[in-house]
């Protein structure tokens, strides 16, 4: 290694990452040289506990609580995963319903992060206006499920709740106040220019590197690789729609260069990409009659699983990227395996391209920039490796440079 | 850089995926029971396996298709090969279990995605003997298959040959040397002390 550079380790422990984690960056002056992951600090062993304790109807609240922000996702891809084990069909009404919450969740999943990568780059007041916007979304998923998150609304076969008229008149008054305000969010975040010239050429991830990495979700069409599993091998209600991958150089009318502020572009239009097609599933709900589960008894279902043989795989398009489930069953109360694999596992590996070559200042917001479901590091360390010294740099000293930096572009457009 | 029903209707990238060839012939996607049978002509005796089908949607139907096979454990590698001339291959994860005598490892691939409906997800089963729990990395072919094979690694005990960082990933540095989460045949003793079942201890 040569001899001006820096070791520069983020974590464990980052408020920024939503959860634990480890950066270990190696700088050469302000730029980033090396990164080294250190993962694993947050592995609560759930595959474990699941295939040792529980049965398949008491898993589905155990992947629920995987991930607090996208709690559906999980429950989709292992009913899913279940599903195809044991060769339960959900009715047409429940796979409506479940891609009505999954857009829902989409929405507020999005705006959220608008609003991190707000503050990453220090536009606070940007950072409150979108999560003022995100409650609207909120309180109609409290209306129709019970809950603002975790909510409960999967089973094996089908979901737990209908939506009623008047949650779809309230979905449908909701989707009216994101198309309205959508205009104002494209200006006040696309088209600002201190946010384009803080964002642009950031974090590059080409194309190839993202295929080749794997990366999934937003990571993934933000470097033009036109991935979507809505799209690609529709599932549930997404059969009957036409959609099709966000990529970023529709809407910039420039070359995808898959920066952060590419990645911004892909999450910001499907906000309007879901309201879109809620106002689709909507129509199909009102239009589509029926049971909402195969089995109400859950007795039933779960003697049904009991004795089940087989194996079976469930993929949905999360907010971050594809959730993969895989099951497999074996005339046991547990199931015999159980794996899950989030979208963030997927994308860690993308960061190293990303960061090699950005300045420290730009970490917060490429960190940031592919969604982590991690917690972030709120404290990092420097070592000066020609003198051996180390001192504690918090997160806040860190993103204070990243304010510092957008300041400096906006005085220098001003 | 409005747009009337983004992410509705045709995909206006679509002339971008005309470009995949094999065998010198431009295809867009092979269906999945032609997958099948090219792999079968390919490998021959060395793979056995089926096509998987399934139903989404409403009042549109739509089938789509799993390919799920079994591989000897000489010529995954090779196999992973073969389908990264087609495209880059999509690996989701690879999964595991402990089938008794022998570990079963399942890679989840994918090909063909990026066209509208067409993408084929290919399950791919490699079985290890437990005494030799060998195979062949593919971070050649993938390099983002590291983390998932780093994973296997410390949960079932396999081997990976050529891994370019063989550390651990999620499990801690405390756990002891030949304990492997995902197996049924570890040390009862040894687990007695690394699982606490908490309802008993009155917690």
């Amino acid at each position: 290694m040569a001899e001006k550079t820096f070791t520069v380790p983020i974590g464990p422990i980052h408020p920024a990452l939503k959860e634990i984690e480890s950066f270990i960056l190696t700088v050469d002056g302000e730029r980033v040289v090396n990164v080294e992951l250190d993962l694993g600090y947050s592995h609560r062993g759930l595959e474990y506990i699941v295939t040792h304790r529980c049965n398949p109807i008491q898993a589905i609240y155990i992947a629920e609580r995987i991930c607090g922000i996208c709690s559906t996702s999980h429950p989709y891809a292992y009913v899913q995963s279940m599903e195809h084990a044991a060769g339960i069909t959900p009715p047409e009404r429940a796979e409506i319903i479940r891609a009505i919450i999954g857009e829902l969740e989409r929405i507020h999943s999005h705006i959220l992060w608008a609003g991190v990568a707000a503050h990453e780059i220090g536009f606070d007041t940007l950072l409150h206006w979108t999560w003022k916007i995100r409650e609207n979304v909120l309180d109609v998923l409290e209306a129709i499920t019970g809950n603002r998150i975790n909510y409960a609304m999967f089973t094996i076969g089908g979901v737990r709740r209908d939506i009623d008229e008047k949650g779809i008149r309230q979905i449908r008054s909701s989707l009216q106040f994101y198309r309205e305000v959508f205009d104002t969010f494209v200006a006040t975040f696309i088209e600002d220019t201190t946010v384009k010239m803080r964002t642009r050429d950031v974090g590059i991830l080409t194309r190839e590197e993202a295929e080749k990495q794997v990366a999934v979700g937003p990571t993934a069409r933000g470097s033009g690789v036109p991935k979507d599993v809505r799209y690609d091998k529709p599932y549930s209600a997404y059969a009957d729609l036409d959609i099709y991958p966000i990529v970023p150089d529709e809407f910039t009318h420039e070359e995808t260069k898959g920066d952060v502020y590419d990645r911004i572009v892909v999450r910001i239009f499907e906000v309007l990409q879901s309201v879109h097609i809620l106002e689709d599933l909507c129509d199909l709900l009102e239009s589509t009659p029926g049971p909402i589960t195969y089995q109400q008894n859950l007795v039933v279902v779960l003697n049904q699983l009991k004795r089940a043989v087989g194996e079976g795989i469930g993929r949905h398009e999360a907010p971050r990227g594809e959730v993969f489930h895989y099951s497999m069953l074996n005339k046991r109360e547990q199931p015999v395996v159980w794996k899950v694999r989030a979208p963030t596992y997927n994308n860690y590996a993308s960061w190293i391209p990303m960061m090699k070559g950005t300045q420290i200042a730009d970490i917060p917001i490429v960190i940031a920039s592919i969604d982590p479901c991690l917690s972030c590091a709120d404290r990092m360390t420097v070592v000066d490796e020609r003198t051996g010294k180390s001192r504690v740099m918090t997160l806040q000293e860190m993103r204070e440079m990243g304010w510092r930096k957008t300041k400096e572009i906006k005085r220098r457009v001003a | 850089m409005r747009k009337k029903r983004a992410g509705m209707g045709e995909a206006p990238y679509k002339k971008d995926n005309e470009t995949f060839t094999y065998d010198g012939k431009k295809v867009t996607a092979y269906p999945a029971e032609k997958l099948f049978d090219m792999i079968k002509e390919d490998f021959g005796e060395d793979v056995e396996g089926e096509v998987k089908t399934f139903t989404a949607g409403v009042k549109k139907k739509k089938e789509y298709k799993e390919i799920w096979l079994k591989v000897k454990r000489e010529r995954f590698h090779e196999l992973v090969e073969w389908m990264s001339k087609i495209q880059v291959p999509h690996l989701a994860v690879a999964s595991g279990r402990d089938a008794g005598e022998e570990i079963e490892l399942i890679y989840h691939f994918s090909l063909f995605y990026g066209i509208r409906d067409s993408e084929v997800s290919l399950c791919v089963k490699v079985s290890l003997p437990k005494e030799d729990p060998v195979i062949d990395t593919i971070t050649d072919i993938l390099p983002g298959a590291l983390i998932t094979e780093r994973e296997k690694q410390e949960m079932l005990g396999v081997k990976v040959k050529n891994i370019p960082d063989p550390r651990r990933v999620f499990t801690s540095d405390e756990l002891p040397e030949g304990y492997y989460p995902w197996r049924n045949d570890n040390d009862p003793e040894v687990e007695k002390e690394l699982v606490r079942d908490l309802s008993k201890e009155g917690l």
